[in-house]
């Protein structure tokens, strides 16, 4: 075997060494032609190749069916009602928050979600120029008291609120907040349009979503309330929000969904502070890079011009050839 | 054009001392220029909902109070 492969290299290299490449190139033409027609009949090989075909396609189907669909592992009820989609203004790609509304949103964080829900996340200073005016943040922030930094005896007092503080947090520890709450902790809010899938729509969704009476047929532990957004339909916050609960000072009217619509745009706006910066620097990125694509466009149609605008033109050699028996590979068969 | 292209060539581009300079201050003057005019487009889209379009509300009724 290794006789007959030797053999046949170094009849190539006798090949190459002549130059004959080109009587070669035709004689394999030749060859090729010639063992396509030994080979078996055509029907059994498209039978083998449609078999074949048919097998794959149908392990593929049946692996999908069987492992490649979506698994629900939850009940609708343990999923949550999807919450409806609103088209919310400040989601728009080139729209801010309605300032108006973060303000009459916080108000409604302060005198509503404040007595159970922390916002640790917001220090005052960030009201300032968003919501508020310096001596309003101040004001309010001055209503609470913080820890000083030890003094010389090493006490620690209490001063008045700064606005470099953080919004204090309604509990001393979530412990705290559990046991005032029936053991759930209402969780803080900064981050929570982010945290949740739906975010504002979920939120808005969740806070009027309770109706008067739990459908027939739910079953409500004690302690929970029925709302069908929320994942298992039995939450431990109440309704919080009913009409005219909270007076806006710029006189819009608070209805249920007026409150709730300010309060998750406030939301929104505390989980992402920077939305400006990020649409004002999209939007830049976008004009910047739409010039550069052009500009590049162009520099590759100028490179590539030499290239598209060339002529080849291929004379193939004639083809006469050496006599086939001379030919050393042509013997060889 | 022509008379135009190498009025450029020599007064901006044929010393590299100016040329760089050039450089420097038309990305400035670029940068600048495009951040004013895409700031401008984007408060006339949102006009009336920034802070600055509403806090003379509450600046004026904080000035009262004192
Ligand atoms: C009486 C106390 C109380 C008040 C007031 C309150 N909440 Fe809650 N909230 C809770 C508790 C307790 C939970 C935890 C519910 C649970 O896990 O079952 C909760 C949970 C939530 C959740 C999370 C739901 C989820 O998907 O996990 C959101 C969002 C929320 N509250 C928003 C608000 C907003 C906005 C307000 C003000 C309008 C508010 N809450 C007022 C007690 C309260």
């Amino acid at each position: 075997m290794f006789a007959r492969t030797s053999l046949r290299t170094a009849r190539a290299f006798a090949n190459a060494k002549t130059g004959a490449t080109r009587t070669v190139v035709s004689q394999q033409r030749n060859a090729s032609s010639q063992s396509s027609a030994e080979s078996a009949p055509t029907w059994k090989n498209t039978a083998t190749l449609s078999a074949s075909t048919i097998l794959a396609i149908g392990s593929c189907t049946w692996y999908y069916t069987q492992f490649g669909r979506t698994a629900h592992a939850m009940t609708m009820q343990e999923e949550g009602l999807h919450a409806t989609p609103y088209p919310w203004e400040h989601e728009k790609f080139l729209k801010t928050y309605d300032h108006a509304a973060l303000r009459r949103g916080f108000q409604v964080y302060r005198e509503v979600c404040a007595s159970c829900h922390s916002l640790k996340r917001i220090p005052w200073r960030t009201l300032v120029g968003t919501m508020m005016t310096v001596d309003e943040a101040k004001a309010l922030a001055e209503e609470n008291e913080y820890d000083t930094e030890p003094n010389n005896e090493g006490e620690i007092e209490k001063r008045p609120g700064k606005l470099s503080d953080y919004i204090p947090s309604p509990y001393k520890n979530d412990e705290a907040a559990r046991a005032a709450n029936n053991g759930a902790l209402p969780p803080d809010l900064s981050l929570m349009v982010k945290a949740r899938h739906g975010g504002c729509n979920y939120i808005f969704s969740l806070l009027t979503g309770y109706p008067e009476e739990p459908p027939a047929g739910a079953v409500v532990q004690s302690g929970l309330n029925f709302n069908p957004y929320f994942p298992g339909t039995g939450i431990a916050m109440a309704r919080v929000l009913y009409d005219g609960l909270v007076d806006y000072e710029d006189g819009t009217p608070a209805t249920t969904s007026q409150m709730a619509k300010d309060v998750v745009e406030f939301l929104n706006w505390s989980a992402e502070p920077e939305m400006d910066d990020r649409k004002k620097m999209g939007w830049k990125v976008m004009a910047i890079g739409s010039v550069l694509f052009a500009l590049s466009v162009w520099i590759k149609r100028y490179k590539w011009s030499v290239v598209k605008t060339r002529k080849l033109q291929y004379n193939p050699p004639a083809l006469t050839g050496l006599p086939n028996k001379m030919n050393p590979r042509q013997a060889r068969r | 054009m022509a008379g135009v292209l190498s009025g450029v060539y020599n007064t901006l581009i044929r010393s590299n001392g100016v040329f760089l300079s050039t450089i420097f201050a038309g990305a400035f003057a670029t940068e600048i220029l495009f951040d004013t005019g895409s700031n401008a487009i984007w408060n006339r889209i949102n006009k009336g909902r920034q802070w600055k379009d509403i806090k003379h509300r509450y600046m004026d009724a904080g000035e009262d109070d004192e």
